[in-house]
């Protein structure tokens, strides 16, 4: 479903100055500065994987969702998925994946939450007999019935990401990239977005990248993990392997002493 | 189209949604308008004409000005604010959405607030007109139809124009991060410059204001045909149109702007 080879992407960063002189230099003469976001990185995914895609904030994490979702060119390497090259065809690629940046809605924050919904049935060009299937079903999963004729910006956050949820799987996606998808969540909500995600991955054959700074999202879905910092792939493999030597300390102190083993916490 | 009706519903509930809101920046936008034709009148009470134009030829400018501005406004307030959509996040989430990006942008912002506006417009621009009708009718009923024609192409042209300069400041804002106000000295400054006939301007700026950003092919030069003044020949008519190659020129700019954007993901 995903492979990816070799990737590299820098980004040049503008040096700021302090004081009014070095302001004006730096408008004349710009400072720039090399930040290598991925040094080579590679994997690959199978359909149906639940991948945790992990690391410290600023080690590529969001650069490679990036490129993974057509909207960021990388510098060198391969990236194709379901055979095609995401940037060289974005249109085609992001009709057939999904997108929950859990900071960032994708809702229209004034009106009520099935206008959204409505207004993605048109961007996706859904006919209407399947929209009407699949939202019903989404909705009765997360049980965002009740939420429908709310404005998204009435809604807790828990409300708020069972809808974004329903939004980000209307088009019937085969790949779903979740970008920190219970962050402030009650424990009720919590659970019940972990739940679906693993019934729509059992069910449907949903494939998964989960990046998330929660453990406990890992623990609870993920069988493979993919550790990257400084740009780098520093681990593939299964959760429990990764965390094996620091296991008795509990998940959250052993990956970050993992962090601190490696050097990149 | 169906799409951008839908965004336009989802913006037209959402402004309904805070009401008070829209009401009180509708109103401001009028009074806004009102004030600057209160401007003109009290010039024109004073002096009579202005450069040989008399009150209702300028008015005749005045509306199509205000007209083009104000629904340009309205529809392609996304470019206007392009900066805020960037910053905010929201451009990344257009590119993962399998649509053009200029219908996206287009359908992110939809300032209906600027109705009000267009609304006196239209009326200063009935109203010159009516005045003018005698003049712009005279010669036969294919002339006077070719000035109203004029009139139309003017107006359009003027939307192109300042349809192009929003979408060049929002090409610049993939450069620069923060707003950039010096765009608004085009878009602000020529409607406030086009209101009246460039020809009372100095020389450096028509030229300026006519061979880099085309209002001028949009104001004085067709208006002495529209206007029926004697010597006036036909081909200003055309000189509206390019104001739509100005716009084309500008989708180009946004086109590498998109470009450096995804390559360089900032």
């Amino acid at each position: 479903m995903i492979e990816i080879r070799e990737l590299r992407k820098s980004y040049r960063i503008r040096e700021r100055r302090a004081g009014p002189g070095a302001a004006l230099a730096s408008l004349v003469r710009p400072a720039w500065r090399e930040v290598e976001a991925l040094a080579g990185v590679s994997f690959s995914l199978s359909p149906g994987e639940i991948v945790g895609y992990i690391g410290p904030n600023g080690a590529g994490k969001s650069t490679t969702i990036k490129v993974m979702s057509g909207i960021l060119v990388p510098d060198s390497g391969v990236c194709v998925i379901k055979g095609r090259v995401p940037w060289k065809e974005r249109k085609a690629h992001v009709a057939g994946i999904g997108a929950v940046f859990g900071q960032r809605t994708q809702l229209w924050w004034d009106v009520p939450v099935a206008e959204s919904f409505e207004l993605l049935r048109a961007i996706y060009r859904i006919e209407r007999g399947t929209f009407r299937k699949r939202h019903d079903e989404l909705v009765e999963a997360l049980g965002a019935g009740g939420l429908l004729g709310s404005p998204a910006r009435s809604l807790s956050l828990g409300q708020r990401m069972r809808c974004e949820l329903v939004a980000s799987l209307l088009h019937g996606p085969d790949l779903l990239f979740l970008d920190e998808p219970t962050i402030g969540l009650d424990a009720v909500s919590k659970l019940a977005v972990r739940d679906f995600i693993a019934r729509e991955n059992r069910e449907r054959g949903l494939t998964v990248i989960l990046t998330t700074h929660d453990v406990h999202d890992i623990e609870a879905l993920a069988t493979r993990v993919i550790l990257i910092g400084r740009g780098s792939i520093l681990f593939d493999g299964g959760f429990s392997e990764l965390l094996a030597p620091h296991r008795e300390k509990g998940v959250e102190r052993a990956l970050a002493e993992l962090y601190g083993e490696l050097g990149i916490a | 189209m169906g799409l951008w009706f839908r965004y336009a519903r989802v913006a037209l509930m959402g402004q309904f949604s805070k009401r008070s809101n829209l009401v009180v920046v509708t109103l401001a936008q009028l009074f806004l308008t009102l004030s600057a034709l209160a401007a003109a009148l009290v010039l024109f009470g004073r002096f009579g004409t202005l450069a040989g134009y008399s009150r209702d030829e300028v008015l005749l400018l005045f509306g199509i000005a205000q007209v083009s501005f104000s629904v340009v406004e309205l529809l392609a307030r996304g470019f206007d604010s392009f900066s805020a959509i960037l910053a905010q996040g929201e451009f990344d989430r257009i590119l993962v959405r399998p649509r053009g990006t200029i219908l996206q942008v287009l359908g992110a912002r939809l300032e209906f607030s600027r109705l009000g506006r267009a609304l006196v417009g239209a009326l200063i621009l009935a109203h010159a007109l009516r005045a003018l009708g005698p003049a712009m009718g005279s010669g036969g009923p294919a002339l006077a139809a070719a000035r109203y024609a004029t009139v139309a192409s003017m107006t359009l042209g003027s939307g192109a124009i300042f349809a192009g300069i929003f979408v060049l400041g929002a090409s610049l804002a993939f450069l620069s991060p923060d707003g950039l106000e010096v765009v608004n000295i085009f878009s602000d400054g020529g409607r406030e410059m086009s209101q009246y006939p460039l020809s009372i301007y100095d020389k450096a700026l028509r030229r300026f204001f006519t061979f880099v950003v085309p209002f001028g092919c949009v104001n004085w030069l067709p208006l002495e045909f529209a206007l029926g003044r004697p010597g006036a020949s036909w081909p200003a008519a055309f000189l509206p149109f390019a104001g739509f190659a100005f716009l084309a020129l500008s989708f180009l700019a946004w086109r590498a702007g998109v470009r450096r954007h995804v390559s360089t993901g900032s």
